[in-house]
């Protein structure tokens, strides 16, 4: 264990990392994150290790578990060095050959090389894949690089060098007005200046103060600052405490969601490292300052992520939201002075005060500076977590990045910023992706979520999902948000089931925009968006649910009738026999039939026929 | 696992007198699979906390249970992504294969069903995860494997 008491003893100790590196090591970098583990990474890793120690290779090539690169569509992704050979979709089966060829040989395996869809060409390189060389990665460059649980590999890569800077060389009010001056604006969706937030919360009087990362990603379809905590915990260690002495806070919380076991496991560990190296706990690197974090896992509830109801989970409390003000940079966890930053916004410091706010400040737009992660979801090609310049079109990160929509499906509408964003149609596709375009057209950056839907998509059951989701987790404790999302949710639900009604469209958006404008916080004040941009956009399909009793995606169970096309159906009877409520009924080799009275519209029978044969009205 | 007040009572002094109630109540669930009663009312007396209080919070988060779990625990996402990409239709299945709803414990106290927002797993929806082990791009085919499987090795346990 070493404890690095000075600026100077960190920079040695990097060096004498880095001297014993060898940069032509033949390393297998295997992707460990929770993508890739659902995946069947671990077994693959097993394997390997296994495998190698056969060969008698164990000691001649590294194996390092390695955070989330992104690309997790075509995981369990390798990465072999040096010459940076990426492997995806690598299955047990594929270990024994990996050793042999690739290892002991330096052959490259067809099968598992990268395939262009669109060009056919073949890419061997990380580097060289388009999902990469499209982005700008700064806060995950290291993701998928470094072994998270290693310091040593976080320090050799220019870890905590931005800390000693910080420490040493600025004095607080100038670290804040760098951070103010690279234009760096809250990146868990309301997009505050963090730089202006900061120097609030240090002008509070009060000799306790608190920093906080908000790490309570609820919003279905973003999982951006897991894969950070998991794969580069370090980043955000650093980032806070960099932000903690500038603020004059002696306490820190990661308030993480209880769904990412791997990511507080991790962050876990970096904090330990941390501790052990002197770069957290009392008398940091050696300069006298004292400051600790704590980790508090959430125990399930989406409303914890505003930032008043976190604090009061983090006091043990119900985590319901307060109003505001007072804020919490004047009186936030136990009436003290509160710093609230989300994950990125926190791993993006050490890279602002290492490199300057002209750096961070010279991509992006006028207002929106620096670079944006979005995770790319549903019906896309190129599945996965992407970091791209701020001002990037919807068009070029659908397309270029994201690699289009599979199946030859015609693209819809991005729904943006979870339940409390908006959807974009495809009208608005050349839109560039900042905070206030995309307020503009109604929707938010949010967290980052990007759910691209295609035609088969039904935009009314979207809205239907979203709200049921919000409704579910509305605390209750204010009347608009409690009553009215819950209203929303029954004319929604009708509309879905073919019972809706002349003036019920209306009705949503009467009643939409006065949730927004008089909900207690942010859940109830942006919950309405994905109601009030479908409706903007797709007003059409609402109609064609209310007036015409058709859902035209052929989605909603109450509008579709399942039926068996009798020239198609051979009679193998797999529908009959998983039909859970024996609709289907027909003799073996015959055209079966399914009974539109008894059936459910679980889909089963659609899913599971082999031939093609069930037609959905 | 039947409760046990005295081990209860070291839980708490463990976790010294200002720690938070949520993580005892996590704690709690964690070794019981759910808030027992009597549980509840001892974190009261000894945290000083009225019980009313304790009774808000484990209702309000989704993480506490006042009724006892399955052994198994099999939760399908619905998050967005696996919303689109048919998680209904996996989680339809369960209900079907279990004969319970989300929220619900089989009979033979072997299984509990149930939803969660987003795992974070989007890029490989729809998800479905049994005892913390993944599973990936499910479909209704797969999930009658994974139940077969689980209900094969849970049938297995309870022969020992």
């Amino acid at each position: 264990m070493i404890e690095l008491r000075s600026q100077r003893a960190l920079i040695d100790y990097r060096q004498r990392i880095q001297a014993t590196t060898d940069p032509q090591q033949r390393r297998i970098r295997v992707c460990d994150g929770t993508g890739c583990r659902a995946l069947g990474s671990r077994k693959v890793l097993a394997l390997l290790q296994e495998t190698l120690q056969e060969a008698g290779l164990a000691g001649e090539v590294e194996v390092v578990p390695t955070g989330c690169p992104g690309f997790c569509e075509l995981g369990p992704l390798f990465t072999i060095d040096p010459e940076q050979i990426a492997y995806n979709r690598v299955g047990v089966d594929d270990i024994p050959a990996i050793v042999a060829k690739t290892i002991a040989q330096g052959e490259i395996i067809d099968g598992l090389v990268f395939v262009d869809p669109v060009t056919g060409q073949t890419i061997i390189h990380d580097n060289d894949l388009p999902f990469y060389t499209k982005q700008m990665r700064r806060v995950l460059e290291l993701n998928g690089q470094i072994d998270p649980t290693s310091i040593e590999d976080y320090i050799a890569h220019g870890g905590y060098v931005a800390l000693g800077t910080a420490l040493y060389e600025m004095a607080p009010e100038h670290v804040i007005e760098e951070v103010k001056r690279s234009g760096l604006r809250g990146r868990g969706g309301a997009g505050f200046s963090t730089g202006t937030k900061w120097h609030l919360c240090r002008q509070s009087p009060g000799d306790v103060k608190y920093v906080i990362c908000n790490a309570d990603e609820g919003d279905p379809g973003a999982f951006m600052d897991r894969s950070i905590l998991e794969g580069n915990p370090h980043s955000v260690v650093e980032g806070m405490t960099i932000g903690a002495h500038a603020i004059g806070a002696t306490q820190g919380y990661v308030y993480i969601r209880n769904e990412y076991p791997l990511a507080v496991q991790n962050l876990r560990i970096a904090l330990q490292q941390a501790r052990e190296h002197g770069l957290l706990g009392d008398d940091i690197l050696g300069f006298g300052f004292d400051f600790d974090i704590e980790i508090r896992v959430g125990s399930g509830a989406f409303v914890c992520g505003e930032e008043t109801a976190l604090m009061a989970s983090i006091e043990g409390k119900i985590g319901e939201p307060r109003p505001r003000p007072p804020y919490p940079a004047q009186s936030g966890l136990w009436g003290k002075p509160t710093n609230i930053n989300n994950v990125k916004t926190w791993a993006n410091i050490p890279l602002i005060i290492r490199n300057g706010a002209d750096w961070f400040a010279s991509v992006g737009t006028e207002k929106s500076k620096g670079t944006m992660i979005f995770s790319l979801v549903g019906k896309i090609r190129n599945t996965g977590l992407v970091e791209v310049p701020m001002g990037i079109s919807l068009r070029e990160l659908i397309y270029d990045v994201g690699g289009g929509i599979p199946g030859g499906k015609g693209f819809k509408a991005a729904q943006i910023g979870g339940p409390s964003g908006g959807c974009i149609p495809k009208e608005h596709l050349d839109v560039p992706v900042d905070y206030e375009s995309l307020a503009a057209l109604g929707a938010i950056v949010g967290s980052g979520g990007l759910v691209v839907t295609d035609e088969d998509t039904c935009m009314v059951d979207l809205a239907r999902y979203f709200l049921k989701f919000t409704q579910e987790e509305s605390c209750g404790k204010c009347v608009p948000c409690r009553v009215g999302t819950r209203a929303m949710l029954e004319t929604l639900e009708r509309i879905c089931a073919g019972r809706g009604r002349e003036g019920d469209v209306e009705y949503l958006v009467e009643l939409g925009q006065e949730v927004k404008r008089s909900s207690l916080c942010a859940l109830g004040g942006t919950v309405p968006n994905p109601v009030l941009t479908t409706i903007r956009y797709f007003r059409d399909e609402y109609e064609a649910h209310v007036y015409d009793k058709k859902c035209p995606a052929k989605v909603c169970k109450g509008l579709i009738t399942y039926e068996v096309v009798a020239a198609s159906c051979t009679g193998c009877m797999v529908c009959a026999r998983n039909c859970p409520v024996g609709a289907i009924t027909g003799e073996k080799k015959q055209p079966h039939v399914i009974d539109p009275e008894v059936c459910t519209r679980c889909g089963v029978c659609h899913a599971l026929c082999n031939f093609d044969a069930i037609t959905v009205h | 696992m039947d409760f046990e007040a005295r081990e209860l009572a070291e839980t708490i002094e463990q976790n010294g007198a200002d720690a938070s109630l949520i993580s005892i109540l996590e704690e709690i669930q964690g070794r019981y699979r759910y808030l027992p009663q009597e549980a509840m009312i001892l974190v009261s007396e000894r945290l000083g906390v009225p019980l009313s209080q304790v009774y808000s919070v484990a209702t309000f988060y989704h993480a506490f249970s006042l009724v006892p779990r399955g052994r198994h625990t099999i939760s399908v996402c619905t998050g967005t992504a696996c919303h689109v990409r048919g998680a209904v239709q996996v989680l339809n299945r369960l209900e079907t294969g279990l004969g319970v709803r989300p929220g619900e414990t089989t009979r033979d106290r072997q299984f509990t069903l149930e939803t969660v927002n987003c795992l974070g797993c989007c890029a490989l929806g729809p998800v479905v995860v049994l005892d913390g082990e993944y599973e990936g791009q499910m479909t209704t085919k797969k999930v009658d494997k994974l139940m077969k499987r689980s209900m094969h090795q849970a049938a297995g346990e309870s022969d020992d």
